[in-house]
């Protein structure tokens, strides 16, 4: 089985990250730049298939040169390989944008297997897996906290807020994991030193057969127009227990969703 | 206020470092995360550590003999090494003293010294983390002067029969084979003993007072009865051991520092947020004084300690240098951790905080693996030409 894996570099959410000023986009200079959290559970559990069943594990990434670093971290993990789509053009992309590159690596992978992510912790719009598999015709099986794979049959546990649903389909397909679906691993000190050898190979957009006017921000279906900060955080509210303290806490608790 | 800076971020010292280093340090400071920081504490209070379970994830990232190459050994670089025994150590000294132990004395011996049947039957086991490994040299009465070491081992037919105690012996009371070394008619040898071989017993050491969280023994051999090949072929002599002692000194050059950075980051995030007279303790210039030293001697250490790694990935580090690297390193770590315990006042005292563990554990570190005086002799040798070891 060949399993096909995205991975998204991303400044890192446990640190201060900002958007550009200029143009809007994420500030990668500034930043601490990591992989998306969520794809460390999708590799894990691409390489806990592999363990089971053999085959390939190939990491694939759309991002600036800077991303190589997020690569090859992945690598050492325990992937065999890894794609790397990096043109200047991609700046300023949207999602429908990079769903069209990445379905287009993938189709020159061959790939039986694609998992990804529920979301990314920059762009959080949770509609990669969904757009990829639309483009290339296959199931989604989206939002996994559990996947077996039996042959060509590919069952999940769908996550939902009151518990899960399961849901089948037959490869290929692309699998979306939430970090509830297994414990990724520490990479070894021998996959990191064995991570430099892996092949890395870079595609531009020419190499994927996809013309630059529909990428970065000429081809982008949305734009973000303005960013501010969050305001400061207000003083908390006080409840003051006349009697019915307890109520108006658990009121609050439930209107918050935490009850 | 200003944004703080971390120790060793004043002199920028990653820049000194390759990504892969980098990667290695930052793996083993998640593993101690995750696996070590949130128990070590209660271990260090009840003298108990679960070293089977923490050999096998340390064996599962690759840390156990690492710096050795083949038998699932990861061959990683000297400087990696010690970047994994510094993040080891910011956990606790008894961490590193097991992995130190594991591979630099007990795997490295078997590596170096062992025959081929040796080595496959130890080594894959014990980079993994399934066999525990300790090194017995000290006895009851010979501590710095092993070479008067009474524990003999004489033969019989093909067979050896090794009888004498070894004490304090990391990790003896847990370990699958013991590396113990014993006076025969050839002088100083070291023979591979299993730990269930009949007439061995290993005796926990208790009521320690530093180094808590790691298992010491006393290891007692009473007509052990070995076959011919238990024997490590290649050792000759106490130059042996004290070559294995060498490997296990150069990462307490660099664990030293971790116990020392996780002192001062202590003392600092305490300093800024404790407030007496109507200020952070940290606004006062006595208390800066003492973190600015602190940091200076962090970071001096730090290069000594990158400077012998790079020596050793040469292979032109000689164990005099490794000497000076640890008499420096773990006395000003000692005092760096002394130091802090004071900017915690009563704070510095308590098992919330890990200063005092620190500070504790590193007298174990000063004294084990050559004192400080015996080290001051080493280096007083190189200086003077003379041996004042004995008169
Ligand atoms: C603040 C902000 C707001 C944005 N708003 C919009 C918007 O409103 N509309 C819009 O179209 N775009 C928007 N984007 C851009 C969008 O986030 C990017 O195009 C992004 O690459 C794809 O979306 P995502 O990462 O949010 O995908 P998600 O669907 O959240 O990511 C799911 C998974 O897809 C995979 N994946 C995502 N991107 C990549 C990649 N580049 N390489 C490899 N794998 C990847 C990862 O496995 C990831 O875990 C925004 C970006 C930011 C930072
Ligand atoms: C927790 C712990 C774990 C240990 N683990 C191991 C282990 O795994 N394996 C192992 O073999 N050993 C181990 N040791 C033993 C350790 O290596 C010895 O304690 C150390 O070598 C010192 O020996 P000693 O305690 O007998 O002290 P002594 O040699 O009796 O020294 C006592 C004092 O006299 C000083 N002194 C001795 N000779 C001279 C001299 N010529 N000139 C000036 N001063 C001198 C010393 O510096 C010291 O201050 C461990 C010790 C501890 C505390």
């Amino acid at each position: 089985m060949k399993i096909v894996v995205l991975v998204k570099q991303v400044p890192d959410s446990g640190a201060e990250r900002n958007l550009r000023s200029d143009d809007n986009t994420v500030d990668r200079g500034s930043a601490n730049n990591v992989i998306n959290e969520m794809d460390e559970y999708a590799i894990e559990e691409a390489l806990s298939i592999q363990e089971k069943h053999g085959g390939e594990v190939v990491v694939l990434t759309m991002g600036p040169s800077g991303a190589t670093e997020s690569i090859r971290k992945a690598l050492s993990m325990g992937p065999d390989s890894a794609v790397h789509v990096a043109d200047d053009a991609l700046h300023g992309s949207c999602a429908v944008a990079t769903s069209k590159v990445l379905a287009a690596a993938i189709g020159q992978l061959d790939a039986d297997l694609i998992i990804c992510g529920a979301e990314s912790t920059d762009g959080r719009v949770q509609v990669m897996p969904h757009m990829i598999a639309e483009r290339l015709g296959i199931a989604a099986l989206t939002g996994a906290r559990k996947l077996t794979v039996d042959g060509s049959t590919l069952t999940i546990e769908r996550q939902t807020e009151e518990g899960y649903e399961v849901v089948t389909a037959s490869t290929p397909a692309v699998v979306s994991v939430w970090d509830t679906i297994n414990e990724p691993r520490y990479p070894s000190f021998k996959g990191i030193m064995a991570a430099k050898k892996k092949p890395l190979e870079t595609k531009s957009l020419a190499d994927l057969g996809v013309d630059a006017s529909e990428v970065g921000f000429d081809g982008a279906t949305s734009t973000v127009v303005e960013h501010s900060k969050r305001p400061p955080r207000q003083a908390g509210n006080k409840v003051a227990d006349s009697g019915d303290g307890g109520v108006q806490l658990v009121q609050y608790l439930s209107s918050e969703k935490f009850v | 206020m200003a944004d703080r800076v971390a120790p060793l971020d004043l002199i920028d010292v990653d820049a000194l470092h390759s990504e892969e280093e980098l990667q290695v340090r930052d793996v083993v400071r998640r593993l101690v995360a995750d696996k070590v920081r949130p128990y070590v504490a209660d271990w260090y209070e009840r003298g108990e550590v679960p070293v089977r379970e923490l050999a096998k994830d340390l064996g599962k990232t690759g840390l156990l003999g690492m710096h050795l190459t083949g038998y699932g050994c990861a061959g990683a670089s000297a400087v990696a090494y010690g970047l994994a025994c510094l993040e080891l150590e910011a956990a606790d000294s008894g961490l590193r003293s097991l992995v130190s132990v594991q591979g630099s004395l007990a795997m490295y011996a078997i590596w170096r010294y062992g025959s081929e049947e040796q080595k496959q039957q130890w080594l894959p086991a014990m980079a993994a983390g399934d066999a525990i490994g300790c090194f017995g040299l000290t006895e009851p009465d010979h501590g710095s002067d092993p070479a008067s070491m009474t524990t003999r081992a004489r033969r019989d037919g093909d067979d050896w029969i090794l009888t004498g105690v070894k004490m304090w012996i990391t990790n003896a009371p847990v370990a699958d084979v013991a590396v113990v070394w014993a006076r025969t008619d050839d002088g100083i040898n070291g023979f591979v003993v299993p730990m269930d071989t009949p007439g061995v017993t290993a005796n926990t050491i208790k009521h320690k007072l530093s180094l808590r969280a790691s298992m010491t023994g006393e290891l007692v051999l009473d007509g052990v009865r070995l076959p011919a090949d238990a024997l490590l072929p290649a050792a000759r002599g106490l130059k042996a051991p004290l070559s294995c002692l060498t490997e296990a000194r150069y990462g307490i050059v660099w664990g030293a520092l971790g116990a020392a950075r996780d002192c001062l980051h202590t003392a600092i995030d305490y300093a800024t947020s404790r407030v007496q007279f109507g200020r952070p303790i940290a606004g006062f210039q006595l208390t800066q004084a003492k973190l600015a030293d602190a940091a200076l001697e962090l970071q001096k250490g730090y290069l000594l300690a990158l400077h012998l790694g790079r020596r050793a990935e040469l292979g032109l580090l000689r164990p005099e240098q490794v000497s000076v690297g640890k008499l420096n390193n773990v006395r000003e770590a000692l005092a760096i951790a002394r130091q802090c315990r004071t900017i915690l006042g009563a704070n510095g005292i308590s098992a919330e905080y890990p200063v005092m563990r620190h500070a504790a554990n590193l007298e174990t570190v000063l004294t084990y693996e050559g004192t400080s005086e015996i080290h001051q002799l080493v280096v007083g040798q190189q200086l003077t030409g003379l041996a004042a070891f004995a008169s």
